[in-house]
């Protein structure tokens, strides 16, 4: 899987996950920002990407991450 | 979540009112002391308190319990994750009380938040923050007392459910963290939705778990994942929490109440006594890691880097302060 279907990935499933439109998520957006999470919110979208990529993301790698293009590469380290 | 069962007010059982009657005499009163403690006034029936003055229900502002046939049902609804702070300390309490007089008669016992986000986020870090503020000017051997007379009430708590004489299950979702873990552990039987991630986070803050949470851990898992969630502060999926033996059940999103449901009515089966000896059997409380735990943390909270860590914890305007 090439970065941009990650990417494009990982924005599907935010936006499944919190109801958003995807074609308002960009790659270098802060999804903070974009979805209107908090932390709590976060860790949803971590569990869904644990489930739907069968892998562990430990929090500590998510530390600074806010952009899907950021988070791609943290899972793409473990994939 | 689903919805908690509507509330009803079911009469004592009889083995209830004609148990032993020394023992139940005292145990009332222990009740009733709790109650008064948790803000109810035992002796005024009403929405809280049953006309004998039992608790056959209870409806208070951290946590709700009822019966639904031979389960106690024990909801915790505070906002906003159901911090564990006085409030909920003084009504759990007053749980713990009402389970030592016989939990009206009930063989099992299911606890399950109402909260979206989650089980519990943990300890009250705010009030913490507070009271330990508020005592700048006190000695550390008034302020060492008084978190150690905190963690006296808690552990009684803590241990009370862990050793109750009925088996008791959690159904847990979305935030499972520090004393949320802690109390989800006292549980025989931990169902979990899809949602529920695991964690100890208390290093960042310069602490260990203080509510019992690493003794009762090691007794249920290995010590190499103890390990990894104290040393790392990370969070474990329900899924993975399963493959390391800390779940029963992993169900579906807003499935986990139903699935306790039923392994508490599977529980209600079997005859009480025997469910009693097994479990005592089955279930060790570790005493003297539990004692150790709490002279550590009482230790821990004497150094600066806490009052540090929580300053920053409260004052942080981060969309992410559960992040480690």
């Amino acid at each position: 899987m090439t970065e941009d279907q990650l990417i494009a990935k990982l924005i599907a499933l935010a936006a499944t996950r919190f109801k958003a439109d995807p074609a308002g998520l960009e790659a270098d957006q802060d999804f903070f920002a974009s979805l209107g999470i908090d932390s709590f919110q976060a860790m949803e979208l971590m569990t869904d990407l644990e489930e739907e990529f069968d892998v562990e993301i430990p929090d500590y790698e998510l530390q600074g991450v806010t952009t899907f293009r950021a988070l791609a590469g943290v899972l793409a380290a473990r994939l | 979540m689903s919805d908690p069962a509507p509330e009803t007010r079911l009469p004592l059982p009889l083995k209830t009112r004609f148990g032993a009657w020394p023992a139940r005499v005292v145990a009332r009163r222990t009740l009733r002391k709790a109650l008064g403690r948790a803000g109810i006034d035992p002796r005024v029936p009403g929405p809280a308190v049953a006309a004998d003055g039992a608790g056959a229900y209870f409806s208070g502002r951290a946590l709700r319990w009822t019966h639904a046939g031979d389960v106690l049902e024990v909801t915790l609804h505070r906002a906003p994750c159901n911090e564990i702070g006085t409030t909920m300390l003084a009504e759990l309490e007053a749980l713990a009380a009402y389970v030592r007089a016989g939990a009206g008669g009930a063989q099992a016992l299911l606890m399950h938040s109402a909260i979206e986000r989650g089980c519990s986020a943990g300890a009250d870090l705010r009030e913490l923050h507070a009271g330990l503020l508020g005592r700048s000017e006190a000695s550390p051997l008034a302020i060492a007392r008084e978190v150690r007379g905190f963690l006296d009430r808690i552990h009684a708590v803590m241990d009370t459910l862990d050793q109750a004489p009925l088996t008791t299950v959690a159904a847990v979702h979305g935030v499972v963290f520090g004393g949320g873990f802690e109390l989800a552990l006292t549980a025989d039987v931990i169902v979990a939705d899809k949602s529920a991630r695991f964690a100890f986070p208390e290093l960042r803050l310069g602490l260990v778990p203080g509510f019992g949470g690493i003794p009762r851990l090691r007794r249920d898992v290995g010590n190499a994942v103890v390990r990894d969630l104290l040393l790392t502060g990370r969070s474990l999926n329900a899924t993975r929490a399963q493959g390391v033996g800390l779940v029963s059940q992993v169900v579906g999103r807003g499935k986990a109440l139903q699935a306790a449901r039923g392994v508490a009515t599977q529980a209600t089966r079997f005859d009480a006594d025997t469910t009693r000896l097994a479990k005592r059997f089955a279930k060790p409380l570790p005493r003297a890691e539990l004692e150790r735990e709490k002279d550590l943390f009482v230790e821990m909270l004497a150094r600066p880097v806490v009052l540090d860590a929580l300053t920053k914890f409260v004052e942080s305007d981060d969309v992410r302060p559960y992040l480690p």
